[in-house]
């Protein structure tokens, strides 16, 4: 047992691995981050869209969500990674991809939690707000998705520690993560029971962390 | 102001208003009563345009619905409503839930909005509630901010389905009272309601439904004194004697 190896690779690890700031491209929160972001956004518009009359939105709303939820996220990756390039003719970059790959898998999942959380909201609160003269925007704006985004908080973190760990697997197409990181450590160290054990925790503490997070944030809304 | 000229309505199959008939005049005060499922929260909910009909024509204030160029959106901000559940928004303050609409629909300043809040939450006797949570007031002072709310828009006229029914027996007395003022102010009203004293001392017509359709629409002291369908009668004798 000799976790000097850790310290050795304090900022490899971390610094690069987990932040992504250094010589490579890579970095598990500097792709977790926008991807939720995006994913989020995309969730919002996806979710938006199941729920529309017009059967030109719901209708490819619906297959996009049933398509990307009903094949694996590895194999979304992947056809990223060797089709895309392919069909547009140009190289594209690890981050890029993985990006691309994570936002639009997750955003049909994020899309369903945000349908949900929408249609938890009662339907007395959007007539209450017609009745007063509001339209559908202002309403969905100002009285449901205030409302829905509490309601989906549980599930959106869920989801979201979900994709967190889920960035691991952008190691297969080259992406630096910190799992990549770890594995090109242990490859020059051979120190795996360390290595291994060590962004264990940090994934675990990473995930705690949000957890925690979102615990506080609904506490905090509940009152109000 | 309000005119129903047979009106008929289905849910699916089912027929819930039958040949309405009901013209209501400015300042008039009609409550609406009869048994459970009878189609009264329907007939008013046609009103505002929250339920749409299958034949037959709804004018309000001069305006068909029914018009493909009717702005139903300015119809609704000049038509209060008030639930049985009053539907406040949780997530924002009394002060908050009254100005929304104004604001948004009216563009009036936040200060204007304000001030016009702060006179009516005045007006509905909680003055000192603007900045409680809908959670923290009781059904009756929440109800009241439901009603303050609908004023807001200054609405030619206040539609109420049932707004005592989900109170506590002690807290109907102050709604009531709040809707008696607005009456005496001269507002039209259509109240669903079985609060038969409100009838009585407020109301200058009783229309009583049974199955979807009106089968009286008489003054209050009449409806009282001698109702004449026997539908009426049962009615009145169980709700009087409850
Ligand atoms: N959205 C709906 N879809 C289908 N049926 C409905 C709907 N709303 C009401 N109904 C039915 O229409 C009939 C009339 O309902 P309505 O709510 O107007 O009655 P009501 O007189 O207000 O009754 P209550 O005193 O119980 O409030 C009832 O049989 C009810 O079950
Ligand atoms: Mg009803």
């Amino acid at each position: 047992m000799d976790f000097g190896v850790i310290e050795r690779n304090w900022n490899f690890l971390l610094v690069q691995g987990l932040i992504g700031l250094g010589n490579f491209a890579g970095g598990t929160l500097r792709l977790a981050v926008p991807a939720m972001l995006l994913g989020f956004l995309l969730g919002l518009f996806v979710g938006l869209g199941r729920l529309a009359k017009s059967r030109w939105i719901s209708t490819p709303a619906t297959v996009y969500v049933e398509l990307f939820r009903g094949v694996p996220l590895v194999m979304v990756i992947f056809w990223f990674w060797f089709i895309l390039p392919r069909a547009l003719g140009v190289a594209l970059p690890e981050y890029g991809v993985a990006l691309a790959a994570f936002v639009i898998f997750e955003g049909a999942y994020l899309g369903e939690i945000v349908r949900a959380g929408i249609q938890s909201v009662p339907r007395g609160q959007v007539e209450a707000a017609a009745s007063t003269g509001l339209g559908t925007a202002q309403t969905m704006r100002s009285v449901v998705l205030p409302q829905a985004l509490r309601n989906m908080i549980p599930a959106l973190v869920t989801q979201f520690i979900v994709l967190f760990k889920d960035t691991s697997l952008a190691s297969i197409i080259g992406y630096l993560d910190l799992t990549k990181a770890a594995q090109i450590v242990n490859n020059r160290e051979i120190r795996p029971f360390e290595l291994y054990l060590f962004i264990a925790v940090v994934y675990w503490l990473c995930a705690y962390g949000m957890s925690r997070y979102a615990g506080y944030l609904e506490k905090r809304l509940a009152t109000a | 102001m309000v005119e129903f000229r047979n009106v008929n309505k289905w849910f699916g199959k089912l027929h819930v208003l039958k040949d309405i008939d009901l013209r209501i005049e400015r300042g008039e005060v009609v409550v609406v009563c009869g048994p459970s499922g009878s189609g009264k929260s329907t007939l008013i909910r046609c009103v505002n345009g929250l339920e749409a009909i299958q034949s037959g024509e709804i004018a309000v204030d001069g305006k068909r619905l029914s018009d493909p160029g009717l702005d139903l959106r300015a119809l609704r901000a000049e038509t209060g409503f008030v639930f049985q559940q009053f539907n406040l928004y949780p997530h924002l303050s009394a002060m908050e839930n009254i100005v929304l609409a104004p604001m948004k629909v009216r563009r009036l300043s936040r200060e204007a909005a304000e001030k016009r809040a702060a006179e009516l939450l005045a007006r509905v006797g909680i003055p000192d509630k603007a900045d409680a949570f809908p959670a923290n007031l009781s059904g009756g002072q929440q109800q009241r901010v439901a009603i303050a709310r609908a004023l807001a828009m200054q609405p030619k006229i206040m539609l109420f389905d049932e707004p005592t029914s989900a109170l506590d027996p002690e807290m109907i007395g102050e709604v009531l009272d709040t809707m008696t003022d607005l009456a005496r102010d001269g507002m039209t009203m259509i109240v669903v309601t079985h609060e038969m004293g409100f009838a009585r001392r407020v109301a200058s017509r009783v229309v009583f439904m049974d199955e979807g359709r009106i089968v009286e629409d008489t003054k209050p002291e009449a409806f009282f004194a001698a109702p004449q369908s026997e539908r009426a009668q049962q009615f009145l004798s169980k709700i009087l004697t409850r």
